[in-house]
């Protein structure tokens, strides 16, 4: 539903179904709305049964990726020997996502079903859940949920009765965007510095602590029990576009836009109609200007992209963005678009690591022009020496975050040039023309 | 051993599985430049600089972290990896000083060396730099952060290889620098490396801070003589005054490392209080003058040569040599200290005894005491007391012997009364060998002159051989160790075989 608002009627709410109703966040209250029935009937199955089930549902990573699932859980070698990890992602920190946070505020069971079956799934004992460290509600919402959980036998040594034993750690982050990185989120877990790691290896094969392990995203793993209480069709039915994207996501709206909020859409759902329509358009007397459909690391499109977009992985490729994390942030035609990538700009250069030479240099040069361009300081030198930072930050470092610093200026630059230009020709920012005079004008006196 | 071929830069390189293309380079003669990787430390892939293409790939691969497999082709200067290397260099020194001029670093930087291969000529930072305060890490290390290019050579030595976890990342993106954990220093007895581990400018000797310029220093392979480890190490020399040494890589002995007591205490070899000119009863006198009085003196007197443990397996063959002639006895003392392994590598430690040759003088027949004092005291007219480069720095020495020659670097005080004093060349000054704790003969080069007429010591032990009638005909160090190699324990080394490496003993 479109948390904090009404269900809308174009909506197909699965996961967010109970989404305000304080009372699915208890375990009698889990357990009414169907709860944990996918837990006790996966650990009547064989392992390998829930991962073809999760595979022919064709869910993919709901993090950002969009890794299929049950590939990913194939990954994992029986029998090997090793102790197998499952870590859930919640250190949603991407600008302009909260969708993972209304899942652990509101349905807090909903991920310890999804994590308990898929460590069942991949031969894990322990499941450790990284919750973002300003996450204050979700994170009393979920220790809470996992203690009654352990309480009531759904956890532990033997999980449902069964003879499986299954731990749920929940671990709160410190605040570091960079620990939502799956290889850094797993240093952090370790107790070292939250800074990714070269790949390969891969966590499936030397992941936490060194041993084979699986990460996926809550909305992901959330997604898990639905799957299957009601079977891998039902997941693959309900798809509006390619059959290489199916079931629902949750979208993250924010910004200049009159309904912002939670929705889950059915994945290929017209973007133009989810804007206008489902979320309320622009605020009154405003048009859309640009969209950053999938979080601040996407591309952003046009208006024009994003009205011929469908809503699913291929679809915001198709149109020059991605997918993401569904953290669609919305600009309208008030907005500088400078001013908005220099923000941007100025997030990643704040959050880099500082462990690769190009994005911990790069993502601060890159925000020191574009705030320079922003404050009418700029040449059009700058705008070169802005793609070539970029190209030079792409492509060449341990993780993606110095590449999601040089997309919005990319993209920026090349669909929003005249805004740039504007800047640099009339050497102040154009939308704040009465701003900046009065700021002369306090000058002056 | 399964072996991988690939081919790099058109060069086709055989190497066993594992082998990193950066390492695999190395084996086929392309340098992959690099600044994060060190052959030492565990790879960290950070700097970005080793990128390389490799065909079939589709980025750029950090050479460093990636392994080398079968039928890869590697190109190291193509224009993609080319114009990635430039990108670094050029992010590399957005914030950089630029201050090489007053950079201890220049002309032995990493950052100046591939700049002026591969950078821009110029910048196109128009941004004002960052500025962080110099920093004393203690220790003899100095942090200059504004020349760090964050690299973590420094953290990972600390935290893998001397398992002293003092120096840490602090902060994050471009506010990043190398800190200190609070409360600790770099008080380390290995904490030195970091200088040299530091590819550029930022970690400094304070001990070597602003004393001279890379391009004026002469260099030597040396042994490092401070004690039985027998690390080896460059002398370092500027207008013939030792000024630094550095660790010089061997495997098989100290890696790529040297303890700081070692590599700080070199002032000894820089004495101005040495003998200048041989002496008889303390009048400067004509060498064969002297070298005839110290053989007359001998004969028919019970001779006991107190021999330094820093002297080479060369003097301390000749030494004995006279020994066997004349009759008598050698000794040698060694000092000692705490030991101070550096827990990362095997087999490797500040050791016990601070002396280079301890070894060597004991194979070629030498009896070590601790006590040599005594050993002195008790010595009685019909005695000559043979001092080769021993002072007893410390202890209070009488002797009774009816004679004392010397043949050293100094005049020890309680010598003064000496027969004849005969000048040698430190071990900074002459080539030799010292047989580490282990049994390893290796080699080490002059690296400066002596100073007055003092020669070198092979050379003056040679002459009282010839003096005494015996066949010494040696004009080269190396003449000395193909006699000492031609029966046991050194039998079948010869300097050629050494190398700069050494080689052990044979069984």
């Amino acid at each position: 539903m479109g948390y904090p608002h009404k269900s809308h009627p174009r909506e197909t709410p699965v996961l967010s179904r109970h989404f305000g109703d304080p009372d699915a966040r208890t375990l009698a209250g889990w357990r009414q709305r169907g709860g944990y029935r996918a837990l006790e009937q996966a650990l009547g199955q064989t392992p390998a049964e829930i991962v073809t089930t999760v595979k022919d549902s064709g869910l993919r990573g709901r993090g950002g990726a969009g890794f299929p699932t049950g590939m990913k859980w194939s990954f994992m070698k029986p029998g090997d020997g090793k102790p197998h990890y499952l870590c859930c992602n919640a250190d949603e920190s991407e600008p302009g996502t909260f969708k993972d946070r209304e899942i652990m505020r509101w349905t807090p069971h909903a991920l310890i079903e999804g994590c308990a079956i898929g460590a069942y799934a991949i031969g894990a004992e322990t499941a450790y859940i990284y919750v973002r460290g300003e996450f204050t509600e979700p994170l009393q919402r979920l220790t809470d949920a996992v203690r009654e959980a352990y309480a009531e036998g759904v956890l532990g040594a033997r999980a449902m009765g069964s003879g499986t034993r299954l731990d749920i750690v929940v671990h709160k982050g410190a605040g570091a965007y960079i620990c939502g990185e799956e290889t850094a989120l797993m240093n952090s877990l370790e107790g070292r510095r939250g800074v990714p790691r070269i790949k390969p290896p891969f966590p499936a094969v030397a992941g936490l602590f060194g041993q084979p392990t699986t990460i996926n995203n809550v909305e992901t793993l959330a997604a898990v029990p639905h799957i299957l209480a009601n079977g891998a069709d039902w997941y693959r039915g309900m798809s509006l576009s390619s059959p290489k994207s199916t079931g629902t996501k949750l979208f993250s709206v924010c910004g200049n836009v009159r309904r912002p909020g939670n929705y889950e859409m059915t994945l290929g759902f017209p973007f133009g109609e989810f804007l206008h329509d489902v979320c309320g358009g622009p605020p009154v007397g405003r048009r859309f200007k640009a969209i950053i459909p999938g979080g601040s690391s996407v591309p952003i499109q046009t208006m024009e992209e994003a009205e011929a977009t469908r809503m699913d992985y291929e679809g915001f490729v198709a149109q020059g963005s991605m997918l993401g994390s569904g953290g669609v942030i919305c600009i309208d035609d008030r907005q500088c678009m400078v001013r908005v990538i220099a923000r941007l700009a100025r997030f990643y250069a704040h959050e880099s690591c500082a462990q690769c030479t190009q994005c911990r240099e790069g993502t601060a040069w890159t925000t020191r022009i574009v705030e320079r361009i922003e404050a009418g300081d700029g040449t059009f030198e700058d705008l070169d020496t802005l793609l070539s930072i970029a190209d030079n930050m792409t492509g060449k470092t341990i993780c993606v975050l110095s590449d999601s610093c040089a997309v919005p200026v990319v993209s920026g630059i090349k669909k929003f040039r005249a805004e740039f230009e504007a800047h640099i020709t009339q050497k102040r920012c154009p939308m704040r023309a009465s701003a900046s005079a009065s700021t002369v004008a306090v000058a002056a006196a | 051993m399964t072996m991988v071929t690939l081919t790099i830069e058109g060069r086709e390189v055989e190497v066993p599985e594992g082998t990193s293309i950066l390492e695999a380079g190395k084996r086929a003669g392309v340098l992959i430049p690099h600044y994060c990787y060190h052959p030492g430390l565990p790879v960290a892939g950070v700097c970005r600089m080793c990128l390389v293409e490799v065909e079939k790939s589709p980025k750029l691969s950090p050479a460093c972290a990636t392994a080398a497999a079968t039928g890869q082709v590697v190109h190291v200067h193509s224009p993609k990896a080319l114009e990635a290397r430039k990108g670094v260099l050029e992010l590399l020194l957005i914030n950089h000083p630029l201050d090489c001029p007053i950079c201890d670093q220049s002309g032995e930087c990493e950052l100046q060396d591939y700049t002026y291969a591969e950078g821009r000529a110029d910048s196109r930072y128009r941004e004002p730099k960052r500025f962080n305060p110099v920093e004393d890490f203690g220790g003899d290390v100095m942090y200059v952060p504004n020349r760090c290019i964050l690299c973590t050579r420094c953290v990972r030595f600390m935290e893998t290889v001397a398992h002293d976890p003092v120096l840490n990342v602090s902060e994050r993106g471009d506010r990043a620098v190398i800190g200190k954990f609070p409360g600790a220093d770099l008080t380390n007895p290995w904490a030195g490396n970091v200088i040299d581990l530091c590819p550029v400018g930022a970690l400094l000797s304070k001990d070597f801070l602003n004393k001279a310029r890379a391009w004026d220093l002469d260099r030597a392979a040396t042994i490092c003589p401070n004690c039985s480890q027998g690390c080896n190490a460059v002398l370092e020399v500027r207008d013939n005054v030792v000024v630094r040494m550095e660790p010089r890589p061997n495997d098989a002995v100290n890696r790529y490392f040297l303890c700081d007591p070692g590599r700080l205490d070199y002032r000894w070899l820089n004495r101005r209080d040495r003998l200048m000119t041989p002496t008889l009863e303390g009048a400067t006198v004509d060498w064969a003058v002297a070298t005839a009085a110290a053989i007359d003196a001998i004969a028919g007197r019970r001779l006991h040569v107190l021999a330094s443990p820093r002297l080479s397996n060369e003097a301390l063959f000749l030494l004995a040599r006279l020994l066997r002639h004349a009759g008598g006895e050698g000794w040698y003392t060694v000092p000692t200290g705490p030991e101070a392994p550096l827990p990362g590598v095997p087999d490797l430690a500040l050791r016990a005894d601070r002396a280079p040759n301890g070894r060597g003088a004991e194979s070629l027949g030498f009896r070590r005491t601790d006590d040599a004092p005594s050993l002195l005291a008790g010595l009685g007219p019909d005695d000559v007391l043979l001092v080769v480069d021993e002072e007893l720095a410390g202890a209070t020495v009488r002797t009774a012997a009816g004679v004392v020659l010397v043949v050293g670097t100094t005049l020890p005080a309680w010598a003064t009364g000496a027969l004849v004093a005969l000048p040698i060349a430190n071990m900074a000054e002459e080539e030799g060998t010292y047989t580490n704790l282990r049994g390893r003969v290796q080699r080490f080069l002059q690296a400066k002159a002596a100073p007055g007429s003092a020669r070198p010591t092979f050379a003056v032990l040679a002459d009282l051989l010839v003096a005494a009638g015996q066949p010494a005909d040696y004009l080269l160090a190396a003449d000395v160790f193909a006699a000492l190699a031609s029966e046991p324990p050194f039998a079948g080394l010869s300097y050629e075989t050494l190398g700069l490496h050494g080689m052990p003993v044979p069984e």
